[in-house]
Order: C-alpha cells, then sequence, then structure tokens
C-alpha cells in the first residue's frame, strides 16, 4: 500500500501529508469551498450533532472515495456521474442502517439529514475532482482529510452556537442558563455564527498568504 | 382547511431554506442577481413537483410491496438524477437564454438537497399523491420566496459599504440569519 520512499526524499510523504492535512484550513470544504451548507447549518445545534454528522461523512467521504479510485477506468466516461451518485448512496444506506441500529437517539436527532449526505456536494465534489484521477492511498487520504476537515468544522460550529444558546458544551454545563440567548441554537444563530466563522477563517488565510 | 395548514406551513412557517437549511447551496450560489433567481425558482419547482410525484409513485407501488423500503435513498436519487437531465435537455431546446444563465448550476439540481428532502418529507409525513403534490408546490413556493427576497438584498448589499473582513459569503450569510429571523415571526401561524 504504502510508496517507497527514497532516502533523502521525502517529498512523497510530504505529498501525502498535504493530500491529508489541506482539508482543516486552507481547503477546508465548508469554510474556504463553502461546500456542503444545508448539513452545516442543519444539524450544528449542538457539538454532538455536529461530530455525528461529521463522522458519518467522513465514513461516506473515504469510502466512495476508495471505492470511485478503484474502478475508476471501468466506468465509461458519460456515465461517471450518475455511477458515483449510486456508488454514494449505497454508502450512505449502509451508514443510514448502522445509526439506526447502535446510536437510535442520535439518528433520531440528525433525522432528515444523513439520507441527505447523498445529495452533499463535498462527497460528489470528492468523488469527481479527485478520486476519479488519483490513485486509491492517496484518495483515501483525501477523503478522510477533507471528511476530517468538516467534521472540525462541524463540531467548531456547533461548539460555538451550544455554548451560547445554551451554556453548554458536549452537554457540560459551562455557565447558568439564565444568562443564554435561546437565538443561537434557532434557525438564525447557524447562519450568523458560520458568517462571522467564515470571517475569521478568511483573516486567518490571507496572513498566511502574505508571508 | 387541511390544504391551506400544508400550504402555509410550508411557504411561511417551516420555510424550506431559512428554517429546515435544505437547498443553502442554490440560496447563496445564484442569489446575487434576481433574474437569475427566478430562473432557478422555476427549475426547481419543476423538478420539485414532478420528483415527489415519481418518487410518490416509486415508494407506494414498488417498494413498499417488495418490502424494500431502505433502497429509499438509492432509488429516489437515480429518478432525481434522471429528471434532471431530463428538464436539462428541455430547457437547451425551449430556451437556450435561460439555459446559458443557469449554467453549471442546472445538473447541481441533482445535488440541490430541496429536491431530495422535499421527495422524503412527503413520504415521512405520510401524505397522500394530492398533499404531497400541494406540499412540493408549496415549498418550490417558499423555496423562490426566499430566494427571490435574499437575491433583491444582494443587489442592494453590492452598493453598500461593507467592512473588508465581512464582504462576500460573510455578510450574505448574517443577512440570511437577519432574514430567517423575520420569518420566525411566522411561527405558531399554523
Amino acid at each position: 500500500m504504502k510508496s517507497p520512499v527514497l532516502p533523502g526524499n521525502n517529498l512523497d510523504v510530504m505529498d501525502h501529508w498535504k493530500n491529508f492535512s489541506k482539508g482543516f484550513i486552507k481547503e477546508n470544504p465548508v469554510f474556504v469551498l463553502l461546500l456542503g451548507m444545508c448539513p452545516t447549518l442543519g444539524v450544528t445545534s449542538s457539538a454532538i450533532n455536529g461530530l455525528g454528522m461529521g463522522l458519518a461523512t467522513t465514513f461516506v467521504l473515504l469510502m466512495s472515495n476508495i471505492v470511485v479510485s478503484l474502478i475508476k477506468n471501468l466506468i465509461p466516461d458519460k456515465v461517471r456521474i450518475p455511477s458515483f451518485i449510486v456508488i454514494i448512496a449505497t454508502f450512505v444506506t449502509v451508514v443510514q442502517l448502522i445509526m439506526e441500529a447502535y446510536v437510535p437517539a442520535l439518528y433520531e436527532s440528525l433525522g432528515l439529514f444523513i439520507p441527505l449526505i447523498v445529495v452533499n456536494c463535498i462527497v460528489l465534489g470528492r468523488a469527481e475532482a479527485f478520486a476519479s484521477k488519483n490513485k486509491i492511498f492517496s484518495s483515501a487520504l483525501d477523503g478522510l482529510g477533507i471528511g476530517l476537515g468538516f467534521c472540525f468544522a462541524l463540531v467548531l460550529l456547533g461548539g460555538i452556537r451550544e455554548l451560547l444558546g445554551s451554556g453548554k458544551i458536549f452537554d457540560i454545563t459551562v455557565y447558568p442558563e439564565s444568562y443564554v440567548t435561546l437565538l443561537f441554537v434557532l434557525a438564525p444563530g447557524a447562519f450568523i455564527v458560520l458568517g462571522y466563522l467564515i470571517a475569521v477563517i478568511n483573516l486567518i488565510n490571507k496572513e498566511k498568504g502574505k508571508k | 382547511m387541511n390544504y391551506f395548514v400544508i400550504i402555509l406551513g410550508a411557504i411561511l412557517v417551516n420555510n424550506i431554506v431559512l428554517m429546515q437549511f435544505l437547498g443553502i447551496c442554490p440560496f447563496l450560489g445564484v442569489s446575487k442577481r434576481l433574474s437569475t433567481a427566478v430562473g432557478m425558482t422555476g427549475a426547481v419547482a419543476f423538478v420539485m413537483v414532478l420528483a415527489t410525484i415519481a418518487t410518490y409513485l416509486i415508494q407506494v407501488f414498488i417498494l413498499n410491496p417488495l418490502g424494500l423500503a431502505f433502497l429509499q435513498t438509492i432509488a429516489f436519487i437515480l429518478v432525481i438524477a434522471s429528471l434532471v437531465q431530463l428538464v436539462e435537455i428541455i430547457l437547451k431546446k425551449v430556451s437556450p437564454a435561460l439555459y446559458q444563465a443557469l449554467g453549471i448550476f442546472l445538473p447541481l439540481i441533482t445535488t440541490n438537497c430541496a429536491i431530495l428532502g422535499v421527495a422524503i418529507l412527503t413520504i415521512q409525513k405520510e401524505f397522500n399523491l394530492v398533499e404531497g403534490v400541494i406540499f412540493a408546490a408549496s415549498n418550490a413556493v417558499g423555496f423562490g420566496l426566499a430566494l427571490t427576497i435574499f437575491a433583491g438584498i444582494r443587489e442592494h448589499l453590492d452598493m453598500q459599504n461593507v467592512p473588508k473582513g465581512l464582504k462576500g459569503t460573510p455578510i450574505a450569510l448574517i443577512t440570511a440569519g437577519i432574514l430567517a429571523m423575520a420569518f420566525m415571526g411566522f411561527s405558531g401561524l399554523v
């Protein structure tokens, strides 16, 4: 699986690391590429929901990237998008059934957004833009990296909203409920917090670009 | 009366974009100009109603009798993907100008969660076919309402002096937040 590394030349390792780590800040699917907005806004009323959604999406992304990369040469160019969608939908169904069986509470609270992973632009986007052109190992790393970047974004957004809206993080009370602003766990809070977060990430990326 | 509740609920109270967070991508993507927003709404409305009818029939007459309800996601997305292709071909023939304007976003209707979301919600809420069609149509109207209001605001926003860091997406999201706040005023209406 691992590609050989020549002594004194760790370019390969660097490349793999880049494939993996770009998803966090530099090419973060939510903050920079602005993909997958619906689940990002819809499920992040608490950090734990964000984490659940993020991990489910990461699994789908990883598996679909691997399979797409494996069979990329077998799929005729004209029907590649429908084929990708079927592959993705299969893994979404797998996740759906697993979650319904083992974490029914989380399954309930994420609700409609679990089957909707199938139309998450991030998953199809990576299959089309990366996995259909690259080897299995880099595709897997890319899927994992982007997935965890998505996870990171969701937990961050969910954490901030939960903290401001109910005074808790991961259900641990931080400050008393009488000080909370309920608005942040409701729909408008999602838009507003994400707006400011994107502004901050833009600033970070701009500062990095200057150096 | 029942239909009235469905219509009002879908357009205002549980607005699909601002309250349920479905179809955010086109909401942010094609809302820079009012004219493209209107075109997108038309395409979405057409596909949404057709897709709801098609998926409803498939669920009731194929998946349920065969005990294949767990294949819902796969079956629905395939139906929607082929419908979008159909709309694309028709639009290319009938209105090339609109086809040009919508460009990349037309194929993206496939990955518009509003369409699949409404199709699944229709099944989940156990609507019959007529209620389902009304539900889909009112959701399309709700989508159009949110999109056109937002596009109108953004056209004005272009001319305003926005702080540098907030330019573009951040200010658009914050505006959407305030718009969602306004729509919260409708809660409790039905």
